[in-house]
Formats: C-alpha cells, structure tokens, sequence
C-alpha cells in the first residue's frame, strides 16, 4: 500500500506485536506503513475496516490504545510504547474489569 | 460581556489569517483546531517539511505570522457547541471547556465529497486526500499496485506529489465523462485573470505521462476482496489492486453551521453542494457568527487567506475598532486580489463536476456508519421520503458516529435523483450540537 520515505525512530506495538513508528506521526499512519488494511470490526455486521479519510471525519479508523476504546487512529500522535489494538464493535463495557 | 473578541475555528488558511489580522488591529483572539499543529490540511505539517513550491511556502508564511500574532493557539481542541449571543463549547486534553466571544469566525475547511462504488468500505480503499495526508504528514508514499480513480483537480495533484516523492502507481481511472472541457471553455477567457491555477493542472499532468503513469477513461470501477481490496473492476475488467484512492472534488465542511439555529444555507448550483448564505464579508445569517475559506464555498487555500483577513476586519468593525471607512480603505487591496483568486473558479467547477448519484447502483452503501445502500434510500423515497432527514428515521442512514459527514452528500444526491427534482429544493442532513462525539467524563469537567 505504501511506503516510507523517512525512518522510523521508536516502536508501538498492535494486538501486542511490535510496529516500528515516528513519534508525531499519526497511529493511523503507522499502521498503514506496517502494511495495516484493517483498524476494527463495524458494530452494525462487523465487517472489516481501515480509514476513509485520515483527517478525522469518518471515524474508520476506530481503535482501542492503552484501554481507551474508540479512539480515531487518524487524530492521535504516535508515543513510543503505545499498545493498540482493533475496536470489535461498538464500544463495551466489560462488568467483570469494573469490579 | 465576552470572555475574547474573536474565537476562531480552524488553523488552515483562512482560520490563520484571520487570527493574525484580528490580531493586528487590537482584538483579543483563542483559535481552536482538531490538529496537532497548524496548516489545515492544505498546509498539513508544513513547518516540519522542506518547502518545495509556491504553495508551500504560502503556508510557512501564515504559520510563521500566525505563530508570532499572540493568539490564544489551542491545537488538539474540538469544538462541539456554539450557543447563542457567542458561546462555543469544546474538548481539549479530554475535558471540556467554554467560552464567550464576540465574534466566531468559522473556518471549518472543505472536506472530500464521497464517491460510493461498490466495495468502497473494503480496508485497502481509501480517499485521495488520505493518501495525500499520509504523504504530507509521515512521508509514506504509494507503493505496490495503488490505483486512483475518480475525477477532480486534487486526483492530479496527488499523483504528481506522490510521483515526485518517489511513489508508484499502476493506473488512474478517470471517471468523468468525456466533453468536459468544451462545456467549461466559455469560462476560460476570466479564469485567465489568474492563470496560475491552469498552468499548475498541465504540469501535474505533464509529470503523471512523464512518469508513463496510464490514465484510462471508464464508466464504472468497483472494489473487490474477502476481508480487503484484492482486485478493482474497471468498466468489468479485473485488476490487481493493493490500495484504490478515491476522489469527487470537496464540499464545504458545514457541520457546525448547520446547527446554529437560524444560520441560513443555500445550494451552490455550479459546485452542487449547501454552503452558508453570506455577505462580502463572511457574516452569516447569525449576528456574530461568520465564516471565512472553503466551508463558505470552495475557493481553495490562497482564496480562504484572503476571506480570512475580511472577515477579521469586518470583526474589528463590528467590535468596535474600525469605522465602517476605514474597514473598506483597509479591505481594497484584500478584496481586489480575493476577486482575482475566485476568477478561475467557474471554469474549475465546469471542468470537473461531480459525478451523478443517479449511477450508483442499488446495492452499494451510501452511509458506511449505518450500512445502509443506495437502494435502501430509494425504496424510502419510493415509500414517500421527500428529504435526507427523513431518510434518517427511515433507514438510519446519517446516524452513526460520523454524523453524516461522509455520506450526507451522497444521501442527498440520491434523493434528489430519485425524486427527479433540483436538489436545491431537497432538504440536506440537519446537524445537531455535540458536532462530535462527546464523553460524559469530558462534558463532567464542565461542573468543576
């Protein structure tokens, strides 16, 4: 899909893989220079997505980083050691963490 | 009494100059962008990368003045509320925040109009001005076999940008019909008042032949694969695809004007969108409230500097420290070159119209929050549904988490077609405050 034409300078990691990053760059930039298509799972038939527009319309983007669930990869600058994975559906309440 | 002068939405061009000139005449001024730094997307990251043409440096120019004016700067805040009599509500750092300003001037961009094909909700597709972020603010370059399609002047910018930088593509897939430029010639003796706008389209397009980048003509383009885009359907016949961009020209971004009680829109019939009914200044139907740049209708980015600055003069005006002389003295040049820059515009929207809603077929979705296809809308209107509002109780198309930022104009377009009547008549989606999705631990901070 695409390629980078600047190095990368620290690691994120994505469903607990490591993905090499630029901090300040976009999550969602990161993970589509990891060869990333797919950021979560849609709540209406859960199909897969990635983003649309990268500038925090379409919300295709939705992920989960650090706990924090439906968070648009597009809008949110890359710190090294973040933890992301995909947002499966809507955004959930588990009662067994809230415990 | 206002808490500031001037509240100004939006760091693009129109947003920065608009700040700056507030500045300059005396008025306190708090600007509010989503981003993390300033340019809009037009000028994305432009204090981080060489520049390398015109454009460019415009953009170094307006963040370096916008950067050294002493605006209250607030990157990474979402606007979500503007009140009457000038109250806007926003999120920053994850709480809540609020202000009262005497004037708001919005400059809230354009954004891409959707261009539904099937398959277009696969990961692997994306829009042109995605890609063209992803250039501009990480470097990444398209690499593989990466397609675009569509039609539009930023289509062939991004080719030739991406080219430039190194990039490969396999093909573009022009999807406007032939005859366009005869259709738009009567117009082009007045866009050559501004005849830099024609000169940059050749050269793109003289880069993307020379780089012996395909540019085919086609009729219909599809996406297909299990889970993400494997192959594209050009007029039928298959391609391999590893990313397929997607473009049809941008419309005024009026999420936020749309929901200021009172605050009238009008349908552009040359650019075939809604845009906010305003004066030569930028004032909107709503005492206090204007807008400046693309999201007042598309003009582009040295256009929206210009509409920046006569809104922030009018503002000075209204408030006080200008007389209504003086605000024209002031103004004339500003004006005289904004009329210049607005020159071309009717042989651009000629040259490059959107392309039908009409054609796209049944089963492709139109609102990709809620899934709903184009042949859900139809039956809706088939069933009495005379506007995209009513579309929402009907099939739930516009509800989702984007709000009808993406498919709204397709939506529209699709009811409009299927009536058989000017859009112009054809209510669009109507927006409501949040603007953005809203956290109760953010809205909590309010009470603090």
């Amino acid at each position: 899909m695409f390629r980078r034409t600047e190095p990368t300078d620290c690691s994120i990691t994505w469903e607990g893989r490591d993905i090499p990053a630029r901090a300040g760059e976009s999550l969602a930039a990161a993970l589509l220079a990891a060869g990333i298509a797919t950021f979560r799972a849609t709540p209406v038939s859960a199909s897969p997505r990635g983003p649309l527009c990268l500038m925090g319309a379409c919300f295709d983007c939705l992920v989960e980083v650090d706990g924090v669930q439906n968070t648009q990869a597009c809008m949110l600058p890359v710190r090294a050691g973040m933890r992301a994975a995909p947002q499966r559906g809507a955004r959930h309440f588990d009662i067994e963490d809230a415990a | 009494m206002s808490d500031v002068d001037v509240l100004v939405l939006g760091a693009g061009p129109a947003g920065m100059a608009a700040a700056t000139e507030a500045r300059s005449r005396g008025l306190s001024v708090l600007l509010l962008d989503e981003n993390a730094l300033p340019g809009g997307q037009i000028h994305r990251a432009v204090e981080s990368r060489a520049a390398k043409d015109a454009q460019d440096r415009d953009g170094a120019a307006l963040v370096t003045a916008f950067r050294a004016s002493g605006t209250d700067y607030r990157p990474g805040a979402t606007l979500w509320a503007v009140e009457p009599g000038g109250k806007v509500f926003w999120s920053e750092a994850g709480a809540a925040r609020s202000i009262t300003a005497g004037r708001l001037i919005l400059c809230a961009g354009a954004t891409e109009r959707p261009l539904p094909i099937p398959g277009w909700t696969l990961p692997g597709v994306m829009s042109v001005g995605a890609a063209q972020i992803a250039l501009k603010s990480a470097g990444l370059v398209p690499e593989g076999r990466v397609w675009i399609a569509g039609q539009g002047p930023l289509l062939l910018l991004y080719a030739a940008q991406a080219l430039d930088r190194g990039g490969r593509l396999a093909g573009i897939i022009d999807l406007s019909p032939a005859g366009a430029f005869s259709r738009a010639a009567r117009h082009l003796p007045r866009a050559l008042m501004a005849p830099e706008y024609l000169l940059r389209g050749l050269q793109w397009e003289r880069r993307i032949r020379a780089a012996g980048v395909p540019i085919r003509r086609a009729a219909r383009i599809a996406a297909e694969g299990e889970g993400r885009l494997t192959r594209i359907l050009v007029d039928g016949l298959p391609e391999p695809a590893d990313l397929l961009l997607l473009h049809d020209g941008v419309v005024p971004n009026t999420q936020v004007t749309r929901a200021i009680a009172g605050c009238a829109h009008e349908w552009d019939p040359a650019q075939r969108c809604f845009r906010p009914v305003l004066d030569a200044w930028g004032n909107t139907s709503v005492e206090g409230v204007m807008v400046a740049g693309d999201s007042g209708g598309i003009g582009g980015g040295r256009a929206a500097a210009l509409a920046g600055r006569l809104a922030a003069i009018e503002a000075a005006r209204a408030l006080g420290r200008l007389s209504r002389d003086q605000r024209d003295a002031v103004a004339g040049r500003t004006r005289l070159e904004l009329n210049r820059q607005m020159a071309p515009r009717a042989f651009l929207d000629a040259l490059f119209p959107p392309l039908p809603p009409a054609a796209i077929a049944d089963a492709t979705i139109l609102c990709r929050c809620e899934e709903v296809t184009a042949g859900r809308v139809r039956q809706a209107v088939a069933l009495g549904c005379l506007g995209a509002n009513q579309t929402k109780a009907f099939t739930r198309a516009g509800m989702g988490p984007c709000q009808g930022r993406i498919c709204g104009p397709a939506v529209h377009g699709v009811v409009a077609a299927a009536r058989g009547v000017d859009p112009a008549g054809v209510d669009p989606f109507r927006t409501r405050f949040p603007t953005k999705p809203l956290t109760l631990g953010e809205l909590a901070a309010l009470a603090g």
